[in-house]
């Protein structure tokens, strides 16, 4: 019986989250919301660990699972390879412990008769985010998409009994994410119109007699193939948040409920990142879209650009979520830097970045989460002199900050490190340049909060306690295992380099 | 000439597009800009139909001659989930707007950044 579960692994995390949302919204019963909603991410959890090691220890590292058994260029397959077993493996972590967090936090921030709905969508977007992760199939991507997002934009419209700026907030996501999608979809019918399938491995075979014909007298699709990879580009940097493309990101993330901004963070833009990747190296192949378009320089120019802006936009902000959010921009700036290089380290930095910020800035958003929480805001002048009333949620969010410098002995000097090493290694040193001008503007945001923290004096003499332990252990734990993977980064760096080498293996 | 006359299925949907695009982007109205999302989203319908067709291909019906030709239904299909994903998008959108507009009272972007600027944030 177990055994013949394991099989139906890959399809069982993503339909498990779906159905439970679906039960969960029809229910009503607001108080059994959560605890379905904790008994299904933790579920899934375990089954994207069992997932990662059943594909680590496969010999060709990679299952595929083909659903109600059609072959693959007919139906739809599902592909767990080390990439998108260990991104989905963070994904599921993230939600189960944020979910653990998010009890007394969203109980607070979202009115009792909605909280249902909350939670069913909160499952409906960690079932989109696991779909992308996992799915073979370049237009089912899009469909998992639009239910992430689309559950998503409703996740930040529900921030409005805080602030009603919510509400515009989620429209301009909204608009701005639908036409992202939109144009993923419209490269996904060009690639369709140059090689008659769907099944990403199935596009990639059939591309090579494509490109090889470009050389030719009788170039077959040139134009229809490129037209396609650049909308697919466009969509999914809108997806990710890549600057210029980051619009809707500040605000989203500043006025969504404490919760969602952590789940958004750490997930959803690693999965666009992921997507991204999966499109460049899996999909259209890195001689294409680095070597022939020289996609990479883009990519590097709007990464660099990132990295420089949002640190100093960072720096800019009077509310600390904003803040964070912005830092995001560079963060993200980071990990698109990382695979434009495509060389071993540079991957290796994006994957192992996308695992260490997924925690410290989930595990940061976490912390800002208590203050909400225990203040009722995020403004850099609530934190003031807050280090002796909050003493253990203030010292978590210095910890997650000295991760964002890139401090050595905290997971954001593990990802630098090998940043900066893969910049090397491709020659390109002004990149590097940009990476630890970048740790330094670094450096003055995160100082600026932590010196209001410990330094600041709070003039009112309004009783704040520490927060409840039910979401100070989530934000900890987030914490803990960021310092964790810094000074021992051989468990994250193995499944980082697992990755790194599946995909440039796969490129050649 | 013969460039336009012969790919007019695509300039069409192409022409389809660029207006939903205009409109998303130019009209202040949130109302405007959601409806002009869903007409980008048809030009995306119409894009991959006309796609699927073959020339002189029937419906994708079993027919009794042999040797049918018929269009590619997949396209179809493929829209079909994605017209349903288009209403579920409008409809989230249109949610919203109506929550705007009982918030601030307008449905105006201009209106909501002036009203936003003068509280001061």
């Amino acid at each position: 019986m177990l055994e013949h579960l394991r099989t139906q692994l890959p399809a069982l995390i993503v339909v498990t989250p779906l159905t439970m949302g679906l039960i969960v919204a029809l229910i009503g019963r607001r108080q059994i919301g959560w605890y379905i909603a904790m008994a299904t991410t933790a579920g899934v959890f375990a089954m994207t660990l069992q997932l990662l090691m059943d594909v680590l220890n496969h010999g060709e590292r990679s299952l595929t699972y083909l659903m109600g058994n059609w072959p693959v260029p007919y139906g739809i397959a599902y592909k767990a390879d080390p990439l998108s077993a260990s991104v989905m493996l963070i994904v599921a972590a993230m939600a189960a412990v944020i979910t653990f967090y998010a009890r007394r936090s969203v109980a607070s921030e979202v009115p009792v008769g909605k909280l249902h709905y909350f939670w069913g969508l909160w499952l409906f977007c960690i079932t989109g985010l696991l779909g992308i992760t996992i799915t073979g199939d370049a237009f089912n991507l899009y469909v998992l998409l639009e239910i992430s997002s689309l559950s998503t934009y409703t996740l930040v419209a529900l921030g409005k009994e805080r602030n009603r700026r919510a509400l515009t907030s989620a429209i301009n996501y909204l608009l701005l994410g639908t036409m992202g999608a939109c144009f993923y979809l419209v490269g996904v019918a060009y690639l369709y119109m140059a090689t008659g399938s769907l099944n990403i491995p199935d596009i990639a075979e059939r591309l090579q007699p494509i490109y090889a014909s470009w050389g030719t007298d009788a170039p077959l699709y040139q134009k229809t193939v490129i037209a396609g990879f650049a909308m697919m580009a466009v969509g999914l940097s809108l997806k990710l948040a890549l600057f210029p493309l980051h619009g809707w990101l500040p605000n989203a993330y500043t006025y969504a409920p404490s919760a969602v901004s952590a789940l958004l963070a750490s997930t959803a833009t690693k999965v666009g990142a992921y997507a991204f990747m999966r499109v460049i190296f899996t999909l259209v192949g890195v001689g294409f879209a680095f070597g022939r378009l020289h996609t990479d320089i883009a990519l590097m120019a709007c990464s660099g650009a990132a990295i420089i802006v949002g640190s100093w936009m960072a720096i800019r902000q009077v509310n600390v979520k904003k803040l964070l959010a912005y830092s995001s921009i560079a963060q993200i700036g980071y990990i698109a830097l990382g695979f434009a290089l495509a060389n071993r380290d540079g991957m290796t930095a994006s994957v192992i970045h996308l695992i260490n910020h997924a925690l410290t800035k989930g595990g940061m958003f976490l912390a800002l989460g208590m203050v909400m929480y225990r203040l009722g805001g995020t403004r850099l002048s609530d934190l003031r002199g807050l280090g002796r009333k909050m003493p253990l949620t203030m010292a978590a969010f210095t910890a997650g900050g000295l991760g964002l410098i890139g401090v050595p002995l905290t997971s954001g000097f593990v990802s630098k490190w090998y940043l900066v090493s893969g910049c090397l290694e491709g020659g390109r040193y002004e990149m590097a340049a940009v990476v630890l001008v970048g740790s330094l503007l670094a450096l003055i945001y995160v100082w600026r909060v932590v010196e209001t923290i410990y330094f600041g004096k709070r003039d009112e003499e309004v009783q704040v306690r520490e927060a409840p332990w039910t979401m100070l252990v989530p934000t900890l734990l987030l914490i803990g295992a960021s310092l964790y993977f810094g000074i021992n980064a051989s468990h994250t760096a193995y499944i980082a380099q697992a990755a790194a080498d599946y995909l440039l293996g796969a490129a050649r | 000439m013969d460039f336009i006359l012969d790919y007019y299925n695509y300039w069409a949907c192409i022409l389809i597009m660029l207006i939903g695009l205009y409109g998303v982007m130019a009209k202040s109205n949130l109302v405007k800009k959601i409806l002009a999302l869903g007409i980008f989203q048809t030009g995306i319908l119409v894009f991959y139909i006309s796609i699927g067709k073959v020339e002189g291909g029937t419906g994708p019906v079993r027919a009794a001659g042999e040797n049918v030709v018929y269009s590619n239904p997949l396209p179809h299909a493929l829209m079909l989930t994605a017209i349903v994903v288009g209403v579920a998008t409008m409809a989230v959108g249109l949610a919203i707007v109506i929550n705007i507009r009982q918030t601030y009272g307008t449905a105006d972007e201009l209106d909501i950044e002036a009203i936003e600027h003068e509280r001061g944030d």
